[in-house]
């Protein structure tokens, strides 16, 4: 690659930085309101996988669309979703993205060409690769990108999508977050493959994997998934191995998996790797990142204000809200 | 108005909702070079060209699923289910993203996605490709459901589900795509959640969907002879109901009978019955409600078995006799 690296360049190194640590910020107040009481329902979080969603969409344009999955506050971020309005709609306010309706496993943010996250494991697949065919039939150049755990590759919906989206050689890059496991189940265990991007060559498109804890890895490879989808020359597999740090959802117990291998993952959190890269690189100084680390500590802390201080959700036109309006 | 066949009525307003909106594209299994399994889109592909008329792999989930992003950004598909029955491999996208995205996304994304898929029994195909499964979809909230029993609604009724924002579930009647019958010229849309009357008499309203609108009128035919007028009411959309045109004709005679070819227990007409109970309709009624129904059994392979588990001309007269003569 000739392209100058992330962590070279000053803008993109701090623009990286920020959307890393915004997500894991994020996620960490998420988990500290639930633990205070103060945060309804579940939630699935994605810290030490945050180098994948900031990376891909990256190499993404505005308009172009992302689907995501339950554990998709990353992707949101990373394609640019506000954190307050998310921050309000996990804490069911009036003003959260879906005024209080879907929580943490449905935001959806059209503006940033999020078609949304998705209780359904592979549910998003099929919808990426429609989103793919609208845009190719519409004679756009937009891309989608399918974010989708590794326990999607055991669903129905991840081989038809994959088989018509081959098929038709759609604009779509199938981007699978290999967090080791779906829920308890180890995808090494599930899917017998070393390699799990061995798969695509069974439906005729390119694969690949890389490591999801290097940002610079996971940008490259969807960079040229994403120009291949561009280009007109369909759709691909790529695999980011990354790792969740936290159990699948509250009511896990962590007995599929052992301290020593967290603690192991821990020591490869994407964040403090990139860091490192950029302070070996000499782009940016120990004082900058402190800088960026505050900076969206304090964000975040606003964020959460004010999404506590917005209005809790109405349910007064709640059978008003179930169908879109008819065009008189 | 011009004679045509159901089947030709659907053909119809799909070509001329693609010539209305380039949004407008269709995805199925074997709806182009084959023209569909019974010959619905027939030489559409010809006219409209493999773009828009797409064949898919034999996949309902990846094609509703596509349908659904497509229609999130920008398109109008319409799907081809080939058998209704096969919606349960597709029951995901459609009741768990169709139906549900444009609440659960507060409001900011709609669906306009058309699911057409033939439902019904009388073809000997048994049962995984017979069944009438509209409370299936009336049962989720965020789908349109409608049943067109002639070839004019088949036409019309197809035009409004492709105007609407949200997801519609069309439900053609296999038995009904080789009748005829008069049709309206251009673009008329017949509007959604609007129910017909094609008869009015003074004893008694059948309620019915489906094939059983026809064999209802059949029915009442007979019972005309027999000094017993009935009123047919076809409710057309299943979900919104048209719940003031089924209680103003029900209180008009005061005896109900509900018509459908699906299973008894919860099915569309059980809803019917309810809503007519807990109404103004109640204390007009003469007589109880009745529901004539297919058996709860699956639908079995030997025409006699077949025709014995839903609905016939003479089950309908019978039942009607009894409820006249009875209340």
């Amino acid at each position: 690659m000739n392209a100058p690296k992330i962590a070279e360049d000053a803008g993109r190194a701090r623009e990286s930085l920020r959307t890393m640590w915004r997500i894991r910020r994020f996620e960490e107040a998420v988990e500290e309101l639930y633990g205070r009481g103060l945060m309804h329902g579940t939630m699935h979080l994605s810290i030490g996988q945050e180098a994948v969603p900031t990376a891909v969409c990256q190499t993404l344009r505005r308009d172009d669309y992302i689907t995501s999955t339950h554990r998709g506050h990353g992707h949101c971020i990373a394609k640019g979703a506000d954190p307050e309005s998310m921050m309000a709609e996990l804490l069911a306010k009036e003003t959260g993205y879906c005024r209080g309706r879907g929580g943490s496993m449905h935001i959806a943010d059209t503006a940033t060409g999020n078609l949304g996250a998705n209780g359904i494991v592979a549910g998003g697949v099929p919808i990426a690769a429609g989103a793919a065919l609208s845009a190719s039939m519409r004679g756009t150049d937009q891309v989608a990108v399918c974010f989708h755990g590794d326990g999607a590759l055991g669903e129905g919906a991840w081989h038809e999508a994959v088989v018509l989206a081959a098929m038709w050689r759609l604009p779509v890059v199938f981007l699978c977050e290999d967090n080791h496991y779906g829920m308890s189940m180890s995808s090494r265990r599930a899917f017998g493959l070393a390699d799990l991007s061995d798969r695509a060559r069974g439906y005729g498109i390119p694969g690949v994997s890389v490591d999801g804890n290097d940002l610079q890895a996971v940008h490259d490879a969807a960079a040229e998934a994403v120009g291949r989808a561009r280009a007109g020359e369909g759709p691909s597999l790529v695999v980011a191995t990354t790792y969740r740090w936290r159990g699948h959802s509250k009511s896990d117990k962590n007995l599929y998996r052992t301290r020593e291998e967290i603690e192991e993952w821990r020591a490869q959190d994407p964040i403090v790797r990139f860091e490192r890269a950029v302070l070996e690189a000499g782009t940016l100084t120990a004082t900058d990142l402190e800088q960026i680390g505050q900076e969206v500590r304090s964000e975040l802390r606003t964020a959460v204000q004010r999404a506590h201080a917005a209005p809790d959700a109405r349910p007064d036109d709640l059978l008003e809200s179930v169908y879109a309006e008819v065009d008189a | 108005m011009s004679e045509m066949t159901y089947a030709e009525a659907v053909r119809s307003a799909l070509a001329i909702a693609m010539e209305q909106d380039e949004r407008v594209f269709l995805m199925g299994e074997d709806v182009g070079t084959y023209g569909g399994a019974f010959g619905v889109t027939g030489d559409l592909i010809h006219r409209m060209g493999a773009q828009r008329i797409r064949d898919t792999t034999i996949s309902e989930l990846g094609i509703v699923g596509m349908g659904v992003g497509a229609a999130m950004t920008g398109m109008r598909p319409v799907v081809e289910i080939q058998f209704s029955d096969f919606s349960a491999q597709a029951m995901d996208q459609i009741a768990n993203q169709a139906a549900k995205i444009h609440f659960m996304l507060g409001g900011a994304v709609s669906v306009p996605l058309v699911i057409r898929a033939p439902g019904g029994s009388g073809t000997g195909a048994a049962a995984q490709h017979s069944q009438s499964l509209e409370a299936w979809f009336t049962h989720v909230p965020g789908l349109k459901v409608v049943m067109p029993a002639t070839a004019d609604d088949a036409k019309g009724l197809l035009l409004a589900a492709i105007d609407d924002p949200n997801p519609v579930v069309v439900l053609e009647h296999k038995l009904l795509y080789r009748t005829s019958g008069p049709v309206r010229e251009g673009a008329e849309r017949t509007p959604l959640g609007v129910a017909a009357v094609p008869r009015r008499g003074t004893d008694l309203t059948i309620v019915a969907t489906g094939v059983q609108v026809s064999r209802s009128l059949e029915a009442a035919e007979q019972l005309a002879q027999e000094g017993i007028e009935a009123t047919v009411v076809d409710p057309r959309t299943l979900k919104p109901l048209d719940e003031e045109t089924i209680a103003a004709e029900a209180i008009a005679t005061g005896r109900v009978l509900l018509v459908q070819e699906a299973v008894r227990t919860l099915g569309f007409m059980s809803e019917v019955a309810a809503l007519l109970s807990e109404g103004e309709a109640f204390v007009h009624l003469k007589a109880p409600i009745r529901r004539l129904t297919g058996l709860d059994v699956p639908i079995p392979y030997a025409p006699q078995l077949e025709r014995a588990v839903v609905p016939q001309v003479e089950d309908i007269v019978a039942a009607a006799q009894t409820l006249v003569r009875e209340w």
